[in-house]
């Protein structure tokens, strides 16, 4: 079938009872036209996924339908009804509510209090607490969590994942008719994506209408009945999952095939000496880590959120270092026990949290680029004068190499997409020449084609001799990526596999299933 | 999943369990640590004498009432510069207004409030609609205010009635009214805070503005409101100061430092400076801090710089304290 003819369908069917409509929504940027007459149709009881690469204006497009941006021109439709909305309230008012991709919750409220905020029961004003920890319990137990969590906790002593089911709890409680969820999975494991999945057919079956935007294309076909492509603001068509695949909508994301996902895997002969091996390494968060790294490969670090991968990370970076054990670099026993130390020893750390960790927004990309070669410089050097005679020469160097694409290098790095923001953190790292290179979810948050070129790029730098040690939450790029893998639970290495695993595999290790299946085999021998 | 911290002792599970904020401790440990001294070197009254420590919360009262709108405007992650200068108009006009005579009382309690409430929504509204730093818009609005009321009154104008006086010097039974009115003020402040909507939404507001935004609060008006509430506590302590010293001075406001002073024990008591933490209970701790220190100093006739000074001390320990408290939980 094709995308036009599908495109028709959909439209004689808005007349026979969708519950959301968005007829011909223009916005503009200054500079950029987000969103140019977009025309959809939402059903009730069916998920609608929204897929596009960054920038393609899918979030401008959900945050006007949940009324926290206000359209150019276009009509949004609820019921049959012309409806406008001036603020996120009075899309929630009426039925339309949205869970956003970053971190929504408030460290220090509670649970009940971060679920019902804007909406609190009581009267004339007055807030009626009992009632509103009454109402958390209701909610958290159609999520099934109502044991695991108290609507009086506080939302900073939870647990990464419990906060991702109070965010769940949260975004379901509104009782829509419309729920928006712009990358809910972006930073959830495959155990939680699947609570996610359970829950998002639940509140189908009651009739909701769901919107869904992922990256994960994987998941998209999971969850979705009918996939909506945008590129460059414009809506390029709308399938039935059903009726396509995966090639079909990277093809129509992109507007050209990519050949292939990953680079090829190295080859032994890549790989060379241990430049990085750890022994007995432990803290508050981690314990007994015994690894090595050679050079030449990528190492991927996978697990559960919260299994201690970013704590290993630091510790190697010397953010929060290990107590115990010992770091050899190139063979020789080094002490880590602060970022500088790292820096020294030719490390470079691409930390997960691109905006708080990874780029100082405010500062330009030349800025950016050049920090830590200045920290390396002595206190008192005179930065200006070296800053500007280098970065004639470095930063387009950098910028070249890691095919980093600005119209000037005087644009605040804020400006950047996620993925040209990204490069500049790892020219910056290739910048005080890092040969050991730490990358903590390389491409969270990016899009497709991004994503490759920073796959290629990973898989380039260990052509030159680098050794890569990356952590990454999705299976799909651990495996594509990775000469082996480490899988970590519970502050510990629970396992070492070898490249092409399957990633069944990695989740029996990482759910530690494997190994009470291994203690229970190993318990029936010594029976017989 | 659940992150128990096995160095958690019964100290701690206690104080988080009572919910009593542990400013209180460092409350006890001050007055202990300054009664010993007064032991030791004058007439150790702060320990047997109850009168002096009814002095220690009847001299509080002023900062005190201020500084529950001043934990307000805090928790919604905004600051409160002007209100110095809105406690001294408010002393020199209500005591313009009443010309010591009892029948102006009404108009002027009226004219104080509108006053009061008239800064509070330029505060709001040039934080929320003009988008200026509230550093920087407060600290306008209390310039414009001082040059007002500097333009206008230069000494002791006017007088409070006689009956106005009460407020100041009057007791209900054994107890002064002015504490009354603090404790009223404090928990007027909790409830505000703890159970109503408002509250919640300020909460939101400071925590983080957008997530309160896109939840549906509306923020900008919650935070004119903590505006709004926080000039009208600095109202009320600038016509408490006139019904104790009979007579408003324009110098009353900038003299008591009590834009500083309100911000700092607001602090003390735990309320963060980037907002969506804190509360009144652990304001009025800090408030009873430096209560205790001035009549300590007091009593010892000690050099008065040095109040400021162990001051100063305290502030950076009592926020240091927390840091490290919070540090460790996140660990």
């Amino acid at each position: 079938m094709t995308v036009a003819s599908i495109k028709t369908q959909a439209d004689t069917s808005a007349q026979t009872g969708a519950v959301m409509e968005v007829r011909n929504i223009c916005k503009r940027f200054p500079g950029v036209q987000a969103c140019k007459d977009i025309t959809l149709q939402f059903m009730p009881g069916e998920v609608h996924a929204v897929v596009g690469e960054n920038g393609a204006g899918k979030s401008t497009l959900m945050k006007i339908m949940a009324g926290a941006y206000i359209a150019d021109s276009g009509e949004l439709i609820l019921q049959g009804e012309r409806v406008s909305f001036n603020h996120p309230q009075e899309a929630q008012f009426k039925g339309v509510s949205i869970i956003y991709q970053e971190f929504n919750l408030l460290p220090e409220r509670t649970v009940a209090q971060n679920i019902f905020l804007g909406r609190e029961p009581g009267k004339f004003g007055a807030l009626d607490v009992a009632e509103l920890n009454k109402n958390a319990v209701h909610v958290l137990k159609e999520v099934e969590a109502d044991q695991l969590i108290s609507p009086t906790a506080m939302c900073h002593s939870l647990s990464v994942a419990e906060q991702q089911i109070v965010e769940i709890a949260k975004a379901i409680s509104f009782d829509s008719k419309v729920l928006i969820m712009d990358e809910p999975t972006a930073s959830l494991t495959t155990i939680e994506v699947k609570i996610l999945s359970d829950l998002i057919s639940k509140l189908k079956d009651r009739g909701m209408a769901i919107v869904f935007i992922s990256h994960r294309l994987r998941e998209v076909f999971e969850i979705a009945e009918k996939i909506s492509v945008l590129k460059d603001g414009e809506l390029v068509g709308t399938v039935l999952t059903k009726d396509t695949n995966t090639s079909e909508i990277v093809h129509m994301m992109v507007g050209r095939d990519l050949d292939h996902y990953f680079p090829p895997l190295g080859s032994p002969e890549d790989f060379g000496e241990v430049v990085l091996r750890v022994k007995d390494g432990g803290n508050n968060f981690l314990k007994n880590i015994n690894f090595e790294l050679r050079k030449g490969e990528v190492l991927c670090v996978a697990g559960l959120q919260g299994s201690g991968r970013t704590e290993m990370a630091q510790a190697l970076f010397g953010v929060v270092p290990f107590k115990t054990g010992t770091i050899e670099v190139y063979g020789k026993i080094r002490t880590i026990k602060t970022p500088p130390d790292a820096i020294r020893l030719q490390m470079g750390f691409v930390t997960e949290d691109r905006k708080a960790e990874g780029i100082l927004p405010k500062q330009p990309i030349r800025d950016n680029i050049l920090l830590t070669v200045r920290t390396l410089q002595p206190f008192l050097g005179l930065v200006h004068k070296d800053g500007i005679r280098k970065s004639r020469t470095l930063v387009p160097t950098l910028a070249n190499k890691v095919d980093l694409r600005a119209d000037t290098f005087d644009r605040e790095a804020q400006y950047l997409s996620g993925g040209n923001q990204q490069k500049v953190v790892l020219s910056k790292w290739l910048s005080s020449k890092a040969n050991i290179f730490i990358f903590d979810e390389p491409t969270r948050g990016i899009d497709v084609e991004s994503k490759a070129s920073i796959h290629d790029m990973i898989r380039g730098l260990t052509k030159e001799g680098i050794a890569v040690l990356m952590i990454s939450s999705e299976l799909p790029e651990v495996l594509g990526m990775s000469d082996r893998i480490l899988v970590m639970r519970d502050g510990r290495i629970a396992g070492e596999l070898p490249a092409k695993s399957s990633e069944k595999d990695i989740m029996l290790v990482a759910t530690g299933h494997s190994e009470e299946t291994n203690s229970k085999r190993k318990a029936t021998v010594g029976k017989e | 999943m659940a992150t128990t911290t096995p160095s958690e002792n019964w100290f701690k599970r206690m104080s988080r369990s009572s919910k009593i904020p542990p400013v209180y401790i460092f409350l006890i440990v001050v007055f202990l640590f300054t009664g010993l001294m007064d032991l030791i070197y004058s007439d150790g009254q702060m320990y047997t004498n109850p009168n002096i420590m009814l002095n220690i919360i009847v001299r509080s009262v002023a900062l005190g009432i201020v500084a529950v709108g001043q934990t307000l405007v805090l928790i919604g992650a905004s600051i409160d510069l002007s209100v110095a200068y809105t406690i001294s108009i408010t002393a020199v006009m209500s005591s313009y207004i009443m010309q010591g005579n009892n029948s102006n009382v009404p108009v002027a309690l009226l004219g104080v409030f509108a006053i009061g409430i008239v800064i509070g929504l330029a505060n709001g509204l040039v934080i929320t609609k003009l988008r200026v730093n509230p550093f920087i818009a407060t600290l306008g609005v209390g310039l414009v205010v001082k040059g007002i009321i500097n333009a206008t009154f230069s000494n002791y104008t006017g007088s409070v009635p006689k009956e106005f006086e009460w407020f100041g010097y009057g007791t209900l039974g054994p107890i002064p009214v002015s504490i009354i009115i603090l404790l009223l003020v404090v928990t007027i402040g909790w409830f505000i805070l703890a159970r109503t909507k408002f509250g919640a939404h300020l909460y939101g507001v400071g925590g983080n503005s957008e997530v309160a935004r896109l939840s549906g609060v509306r923020t900008d008006r919650v935070l004119i409101g903590a505006h709004v509430l926080c000039s009208v506590t600095a109202v009320l302590s600038g016509i408490f100061l006139v019904s104790l010293m009979r007579s408003g001075a324009p110098w009353v406001g900038p003299n008591g430092v009590y834009d500083l002073n309100s911000i700092a024990t607001a602090v003390i008591g735990g309320t963060a400076l980037s907002g969506g933490k804190g509360g009144v209970w652990g304001t009025l701790a800090g408030v009873l801090i430096f209560g205790v220190l001035a009549t300590a100093f007091n009593q010892l006739g000690i050099n008065p710089y040095m109040k400021n000074i162990l001051q100063g001390v305290i502030i950076i320990l009592a926020v240091a304290s927390y840091t490290a408290r919070s540090k460790k939980e996140a660990a």
